[in-house]
This record gives structure tokens, C-alpha cells and sequence, in this order.
């Protein structure tokens, strides 16, 4: 059978979902002053690069950004075996600072999970804040996020999967069902 | 393509891609070793017995320092080849060892194919071989081509000279197969007392006539260890004239290329096979070799656990 | 005892250049009569139609490892090993606990041999007491007691005036003197054949030379003493080339090889199998394939299984620890066969090289089926099809490189002076 794809938003709606996010950001933390994005590997850094630029535009500045890789923090080795290990990458002092954890789908919550354990290693930050294009419901942990783009609600058996063109451009967000 | 060995015996058995995988997940881990907290949870539950049958710091160390940054338990035993004397054969230290459930041993013996004779006879857990006699030591090798590839920028197309003593080095054929498989081109010299034969049927190899051909125009020069316990006056007349026919000093060296790099195994015998001025020189990288070990162990652990784990269940 | 008529086989026996359909008379463990179309209305009769009938194979080769080593084998499971794989009569080294190095110990093996035996066996005495290579054994004492060669096989008389003084001494006794040729200074502590599999292993090698210049020395001294000179399971290119041209200057010189040594190459230690570790090592293709020469043009004498057995504890071990050795009985005749079937020799050349080649050369008086001489004699179907397994051998030991070999052809009956020792089906 084939499968069924939904195209639940298309490139104008991402960039306003991730400029309106950009907005709730610098609002709810009155500012940029001590604010870090990082985003999750493999596409919540992209996104995260993006809201870069949207923040620099606002604010005249861009704030430090990183890149956080959760395979070595993931609970599944059993499961998934040993998963290739992207860099993570960290240059700046966590010691007090907001702390925006940037991907792509909210899901599970596992992966946040990881990331934020990842993101202790490196520091003590005042806060971390989680900021995501899409949320799908299904959590199997208490973790909800801070800013997102739209909720989606789906089913299990679906998947969502956002779009990137060649140049690292969010395209669209797409609903995959079996 | 996911990782397929659930043990690490040599070289010999790792594919191209195999050896990529490995020295990508080593640059990877690298970057816990610079943390403050230089500890993630991957391995978590699992535990690592290094198990040394025979006398080594570093590498025992380096594996340690490996499984603990990645959260396994790990436990060292040591013990000399000899313990069959005692009466209890590797077998049944094994099988023992075994028994207790470990998830990966690590081991380093004095005999070639003792890891292989391990993971024949083991049930469940991972084999990782950290040197078996003058047979293979394969994260040696991958830590040297993974130094190689941050000087270098890249493992292909590099000349690398190899020097010393070929016959009793498990470093040089490890090298020589990782080096192979990864397009680089590997000269062997050494005293004509320690050049087995057939050597050059081991991979890209050029066995050649003295050490002044070896390194000309080499990207890199690795230097072996004169073990000089197992010296005997049939193999060499002396470590003197060793140093001055085989050593590495500051007048040979400039026959390589102007940015090659100096690697040694460790540990050194300075005055030996490599002059005091070398060893402490710029071209030098033999503490980034010693770094790159913790790294490219967590990468082999890390990667063995996968395939362990996903049979185990 | 009851005749026997072995009727309608092929009867091969290359010491009377015999090759043709006969009947085999047998009567009070003599071979009575040999011819078409016997009749006997007492005897047995039995059916070898189809079959190859041959003297009893002999292979003076083995190590029977009693008295003393019983654990790993005795005269009782190491007869009956041989008679499964077809040989009658057996030469059995010294190489025991206590060394055959006295009268006493070739009569307990002889009286052992008689009682609990199920073929002839020849002891082989020592050249040296104790195998120390210090001082001789009572060649001429052993000699009456049964020994028809001496040998300190297992290592080498390194000592060369002392190999020199043995082949003098044993010379008018009409001793063999048989030479494990190896310079031990050469062998250092060698595991395997050097090359490139022992560089690729890492596992220290043994050089051909070390067996080729033992060999050239021991040549030297059969010459110069006169002395019969067997050369013990030859194993390179150069030992077979040295032998050849000895033999053409009419030196008084035999050899053997085993089959191991003719069917594997070092290549088959990889893996660290430590049941291809043997005395000397496995050689390289060109060694092997020379060998093969020297058993089809007919510079060796022999077959010889160098059966060696050991207990599984002695190789389930690293490589490097584990004993030399492997055990042969049971799949040397098959395995010499298989040459026929690959054309390196033909059928009579096999038969000589199990039967009349090694008694030669040892001086035993067996290997033919003349008539009046004892009914030793082997039935061989040459088209049976079976698989070797370890397990299932009689040899106490199972330390066999061969296990899961697919084989053609094999002993069916084995008689023994008339009296069937082993039957198959
Ligand atoms: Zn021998």
C-alpha cells in the first residue's frame, strides 16, 4: 500500500511559525542578554541557525549558537544498536544562561530528555527553554515545550517529518501516514 | 550501514567503511575528553573487564579511561601468560570471567590469536583485542590513523615510513593493513634480522633497504619500540649501533617531508630509536596519538555495545 | 583355525609386482595359495569382488605413547586405530615414559602388544638413553629384543659426533637408524612454518633450513659410517632434493613422508588451529607439491602417518602452548588415495608406498603376500564415500586436522595372520 503524504505546512507557514517564534523568544525573556540557542541534531540545529538569523534581525545581534548530538544519551542501544555519533558542539560557557533547545518534532520526549542530560554536562544553565516547529502529541515523559510553531495531533502509526531543501531552507512539514 | 563486528580481533577483518565509522565516532567522543564533565552515560549498565595477561600502562589505561568516560563498570585483572604453569587455562579464566556476566572483555595477551581463541569459545559477551602477541593491535592502528587524518587532513595517498623491529610488531601490521585499506602506502625498514618475510604481501607495503630510503619524502614516520627485553645478541650486535643505523635524529629527518609527523607507540627509548631533540620536536604528535587512544577506544566500546546489545536481546 | 578364501578382489602387491583378479587362500595364518578360481569347501569364504586386496598396510610411523602417556593413547585404542585405517603392522617410537631405551621396555610393549593388541607392532628403540642425546641406548640388546630401528624422534641428536658414533654402532647390528632431522638452533621457538602466513599470524616461524640441513649432515653421516639412514616424515622442497641426489650417489638412505605433510599447506594453521601444529610444521604449496614429486619418482620410501595423539586439553590452547602432533591412522589411507585420484601417483605406487615401501625400509619382515608368508592382508573399497568425524575415531585422541573431510575410499576388512581384526559394516 502506498503511503498517504499531507503536506500540513508549507514553506511561507514554517517561516512564520519560526519568526513568530523568534518574537516569543526574545519576549518571554525580555530580550537576548544571556540567551544561548542549541539546537538537536540533525535538524533541530538547522532550525536553530535559522532563528538565529530571525533574532540578529530584531535584536542587531545574533546570540551563541551550538549544536547538541543525543546519540550518546539515548536509552535505546539495545534497541537501535550502536546509531552513528554526530559532534556535538559547544563553544561557550553554559553557567547562567537561558538555554533555547531547539527540534524540529516534539514527540515522545525521549530525545529532549537526552538532550537536556547532554546539556548538564557541560554546565549549569539558569533555565532551558524548549522551542519546537511541531508538536505531536504522545509524550511517554513530563516535558512540554515552551514555544511551538503548531500542534499537530496525529497517530502513532504516522509519521511528520519536516522538509529542508538542498541549502538548508525549511521547505515544508509533511504528515506521513501508512 | 550499521556496525557488524561484535569483536574487534584485527585490523584484518575491519572493512574501509568499517575503519571510517570507527575514526568518525572517535572525532566525536573526542570532544567529552575536552569537557569538564568528561563523562556521558552510553554505556551505562554495561560492564568492561580488561583483562591484561600481559605487563601494559598505557593501553590498559587508555581503555579504562575509555570504558569510565562512557559510564561502563570496568574492572581490570591482570595476570602473566604464564598462568598455565598455575594450572587454570585461558579457557577457563574466560569462561569465568564469563560468568560473571561482562558485557565486552578487552583483552591483551602475549600469545598471537589469544583473542581469537576468546571469542571462538565465549557465549555471549564482546571481544576486543588490545594486542595478542606479534599478531595484530588494532586500536593502535586506528589511533594513529586517526592522528594521521587531524595532521593530514587525510589517510589517503599519505607515504608512511615504519621503522624498526617488523617482526615482533603487532603495531606495524595493524598499521599496515588500517593503512592499506585506507589508500595509503606504507615502507617498511628495519635491521635485516627483524623484516619477516613476506611482509610486503600484508598490504601497500614497500619493505625497503634501509631507513634513509624509508623516510624520504614520508608524510609521516612511525617509529617502533626496541623491546629491549626480548633483545637477544642474535638479532642486534648493540642498541648503539641500532641508534645510529635505524634511529631517528635531527639530520635523517629532514630527508622526510618539511610538515611530516613523528609518531611513536610509546614508550620511548630516547637515544634508541629516536633522538631526545625528535622527541621533544614540533613534528612530534605522539601525545595527540596518547589522546586519541581514549577516543578511538570509546569509539571501538561504544560500537561493539551496539552489536552485543541488539544479539543479546 | 578356521581357513579363510578371499574370493574375486583386485589383489595389488607391488613386492611381487602383482596386479589381478585372484583368490587368496588362507590357512594357519598363511597365505596358502593365491590364484584363479580356489576352492575350498572348509574355508570362509569372503567376497572381496569389487575390491582391492592388498598386503596389510604398515606404517612405521606412530606413537603409540605406552607405557606411560596411556592418557593420551595405548597399545590397545592405538592398534585398533590402525586397524581401522587398514594397517596391520604398526612401528611404534620410543618417544614413551619410560623411553624405550632398554630390552625391558620393548618387551612390555611387545608382551603388551600380544595380549591387548590388534596388530603387529615394532618397537623402535632410542638412540640415545633417555633421549638425552648423551649416550646410547643398548642398540645391540634392544636389537634382539625386537627393535629393527632406532630413532630419538621427537627431537633431533643434535650432538653430530654422537649421531655419528650411533649409526657406527648400529650398523653391524643391522639397525635402522632413524632421523627426526631438525637443527634445533634453527627452530628457536618456532610454532609453525616461517613465511608469510607465520608473518601475517604473528606466530614465530620455522625455516625450511633447519630440517634441510639436518638432513644434509645426517646424509653425510650415513655415508661415512655406512649405516642404513631413514629420514623421518621429510616436510620441504630441500630435504626431498637432498635425499634424491643422495640416493643417486647410492647412499644408503630411505625416507617417508606423512600425509598430512602431502595434503596441507600452512595455510591451513590460520585461525590459530592448533590441530595443524605439528613437528615438523606444515610447508608451503611448492614443499607440498615436492613432495608429491618425490612420492611419484620415487625418492621417498614411505607413507607414514606420524600419529601423534594428544589429549584435548593439549590443544585446546593458545598455539603457541599447544603440543605438536596429530593423529593419522585413520585417514592416511584415504588420504594417500586421494594422490591416485589426482593423478600425482597411480594405485600401485600407493600400495607400495603403505605396504612394501615403509616395511623396506625399516628391514620388518611384512609388507607382501608371498605365499607361506603370514596373511597379513587389507580389503579396500576404493568407491566408498564417508566424512571424517573427530568424534567417532578409535584413537583415544581426536587431534585430527581432517575432521569434516569429505573422503573416497576405505579399509573394509583387516586381517591380521588370517584372523579378521576389523570389519566394516
Ligand atoms: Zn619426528
Amino acid at each position: 500500500m502506498a503511503k498517504r503524504e499531507t503536506i500540513i505546512l508549507d514553506q511561507a507557514g514554517v517561516n512564520r511559525a519560526i519568526t513568530r517564534i523568534a518574537h516569543e523568544i526574545l519576549e518571554r525573556n525580555k530580550g537576548s542578554a544571556n540567551l544561548v540557542l542549541i539546537g538537536i541534531r540533525s535538524k533541530g540545529d538547522t532550525l536553530a541557525g535559522h532563528l538565529n538569523v530571525l533574532i540578529g534581525e530584531i535584536e542587531g545581534e545574533q546570540v551563541p549558537l551550538g549544536a547538541v548530538d543525543i546519540t550518546m544519551y539515548r536509552d535505546d542501544l539495545a534497541e537501535r544498536g550502536s546509531l552513528p555519533i554526530g559532534k556535538t558542539d559547544i563553544p561557550f560557557p553554559l553557567d547562567g544562561k537561558h538555554v533555547i533547545l531547539v527540534d524540529d518534532v516534539l514527540y515522545t520526549g525521549r530525545t529532549i530528555r537526552s538532550a537536556m542530560d547532554a546539556l548538564m554536562d557541560f554546565g549549569r544553565p539558569s533555565s532551558i527553554q524548549l522551542a519546537v516547529l511541531i508538536d505531536r502529541g504522545h509524550r511517554e515523559l513530563p516535558i512540554r515545550a515552551d514555544f511551538v510553531g503548531r500542534n499537530v495531533p496525529t497517530s502513532r502509526e504516522e509519521q511528520v517529518e519536516v522538509v529542508f531543501t538542498d541549502d538548508h531552507n525549511p521547505l515544508e512539514v509533511r504528515l506521513i501516514k501508512p | 550501514m550499521a556496525f557488524q563486528h561484535k569483536h574487534i580481533l584485527g585490523i584484518e577483518s575491519l572493512s574501509r567503511e568499517d575503519i571510517e565509522l570507527i575514526l568518525n565516532t572517535g572525532d566525536a567522543f573526542k570532544e567529552i575528553n575536552g569537557r569538564d564533565i568528561k563523562k556521558v552515560p552510553t554505556l551505562r549498565g554495561k560492564t568492561i573487564i580488561n583483562a591484561f595477561f600481559e605487563a601494559s600502562t598505557r593501553t590498559r589505561l587508555s581503555f579504562e579511561i575509555a570504558g569510565k568516560r562512557l559510564s561502563a563498570d570496568t574492572v581490570n585483572i591482570s595476570g602473566s601468560t604464564s598462568s598455565v604453569v598455575k594450572g587454570e587455562t585461558l579457557e577457563d579464566t574466560a569462561k569465568n570471567i564469563e560468568a560473571m556476566a561482562p558485557d565486552i572483555i578487552v583483552i591483551r595477551h602475549g600469545h598471537s590469536g589469544a583473542p581469537h581463541y576468546l571469542a571462538e569459545r565465549l557465549e555471549t559477551c564482546s571481544v576486543v583485542n588490545a594486542g595478542d602477541g606479534a599478531h595484530e593491535h588494532p586500536s593502535q592502528a586506528l589511533l594513529d590513523l586517526m592522528t594521521m587524518r587531524e595532521h593530514k587532513g587525510r589517510i589517503e595517498g599519505l607515504e608512511v615510513a615504519i621503522v624498526g623491529d617488523i617482526t615482533h610488531s603487532r603495531v606495524a601490521r595493524s598499521n599496515i593493513y588500517a593503512l592499506s585499506k585506507m589508500g595509503a602506502r606504507v615502507r617498511l625498514a628495519g635491521p635485516g634480522t627483524m623484516l619477516p618475510p613476506g611482509i610486503e604481501r600484508l598490504g601497500n607495503v614497500e619493505v625497503c633497504a634501509n631507513l634513509l630510503d624509508a623516510i624520504k619524502d614520508a608524510d609521516v614516520v612511525m617509529m617502533l619500540r626496541i623491546q629491549l627485553e626480548r633483545q637477544s645478541q642474535t638479532l642486534l650486535p648493540s642498541l648503539r649501533e641500532y641508534a645510529r643505523f635505524y634511529g631517528l635524529n635531527t639530520e635523517n629527518i629532514k630527508l622526510a617531508k618539511e610538515d611530516a609527523i613523528v609518531m611513536h607507540p610509546g614508550p620511548m627509548n630516547r637515544g634508541v630509536e629516536i633522538s631526545t631533540y625528535v622527541a621533544d620536536g614540533i613534528q612530534n604528535v605522539i601525545l595527540d596519538q596518547v589522546a586519541n587512544g581514549v577516543a578511538v577506544r570509546m569509539a571501538l566500546l561504544y560500537l561493539v555495545s551496539g552489536v552485543e546489545s541488539m544479539q543479546t536481546q | 583355525m578356521k581357513a579363510m578364501l578371499i574370493r574375486g578382489g583386485r589383489v595389488v602387491d607391488p613386492s611381487q609386482n602383482l596386479d589381478d583378479i585372484l583368490d587368496i587362500l588362507i590357512q594357519d595364518g598363511k597365505v596358502a595359495k593365491c590364484g584363479k578360481q580356489l576352492k575350498d569347501s572348509q574355508a570362509e569364504i569372503i567376497d572381496a569382488k569389487g575390491k582391492l586386496v592388498t598386503p596389510g598396510l604398515v606404517d612405521i610411523h606412530v606413537h603409540l605413547r605406552d607405557p606411560g602417556l596411556e592418557y593420551k593413547e595405548d597399545i590397545g585404542s592405538g592398534t585398533l586405530s590402525a586397524v581401522a585405517g587398514g594397517f596391520t603392522s604398526i612401528a611404534c617410537m620410543p618417544n614413551t615414559k619410560p623411553v624405550n631405551d632398554n630390552h625391558t621396555i620393548t618387551r612390555y610393549i611387545l608382551e603388551k602388544a600380544a595380549k591387548e593388541g590388534h596388530c603387529r607392532v615394532f618397537p623402535i628403540a632410542s638412540i640415545t638413553k633417555g633421549l638425552s642425546g648423551e649416550s646410547l641406548s643398548e642398540l645391540g640388546e634392544l636389537r634382539e629384543a625386537g627393535c629393527y630401528g632406532a630413532s630419538d624422534d621427537g627431537k633431533p641428536v643434535g650432538n653430530s659426533e654422537m649421531m655419528r658414533r650411533a649409526m657406527e654402532y648400529a650398523r653391524p647390528f643391522g639397525m635402522t637408524i632413524i632421523s627426526h632431522a631438525e637443527d634445533l638452533s634453527l627452530v628457536g621457538s618456532g610454532v609453525m612454518n616461517e613465511g608469510p602466513v607465520s608473518t601475517e599470524l604473528g606466530l614465530k616461524g620455522i625455516p625450511w633450513v633447519a630440517e634441510d640441513a639436518a638432513t644434509a649432515r645426517d646424509i653425510m653421516l650415513a655415508e661415512l659410517t655406512g649405516c642404513h639412514l631413514h629420514v623421518a616424515h621429510v616436510s620441504t622442497k630441500g630435504s626431498v632434493e637432498l635425499i634424491r641426489q643422495a640416493k643417486r650417489r647410492g647412499a644408503p638412505v630411505t625416507c617417508e613422508a606423512t600425509p598430512h605433510h602431502f595434503t596441507l599447506t600452512d595455510e591451513a594453521v590460520r585461525g590459530y588451529n592448533t590441530n595443524a601444529k605439528m613437528n615438523p610444521p606444515l610447508r608451503s604449496e611448492e614443499d607440498r607439491l615436492a613432495i608429491c614429486q618425490g612420492l611419484a619418482d620415487g625418492t621417498i620410501d614411505a607413507i607414514a602417518t606420524d600419529h601423534a595423539p594428544h589429549h584435548i586439553d593439549e590443544k585446546n590452547v593458545e598455539f603457541n602452548i599447544a603440543m605438536n602432533g596429530v593423529v593419522g591412522l585413520e585417514t592416511a589411507l584415504p588420504l594417500t588415495l586421494k594422490l591416485v585420484q589426482d593423478r600425482v601417483i597411480d594405485l600401485n605406487r600407493a600400495i607400495e608406498l603403505l605396504t612394501c615401501g615403509p616395511s623396506e625400509a625399516l628391514g620388518l619382515p611384512v609388507g607382501g603376500l608371498q605365499v607361506g608368508g603370514d596373511a597379513d592382508l587389507t580389503i579396500i573399497d576404493l568407491d566408498r564415500k564417508w566424512t571424517v568425524a573427530a568424534s567417532q575415531l578409535n584413537s583415544k585422541s581426536k587431534n585430527t586436522p581432517f575432521d569434516g573431510w569429505a573422503m573416497q575410499g576405505a579399509a573394509v576388512c583387516t586381517i591380521v595372520a588370517g584372523e579378521i581384526v576389523y570389519k566394516l559394516d
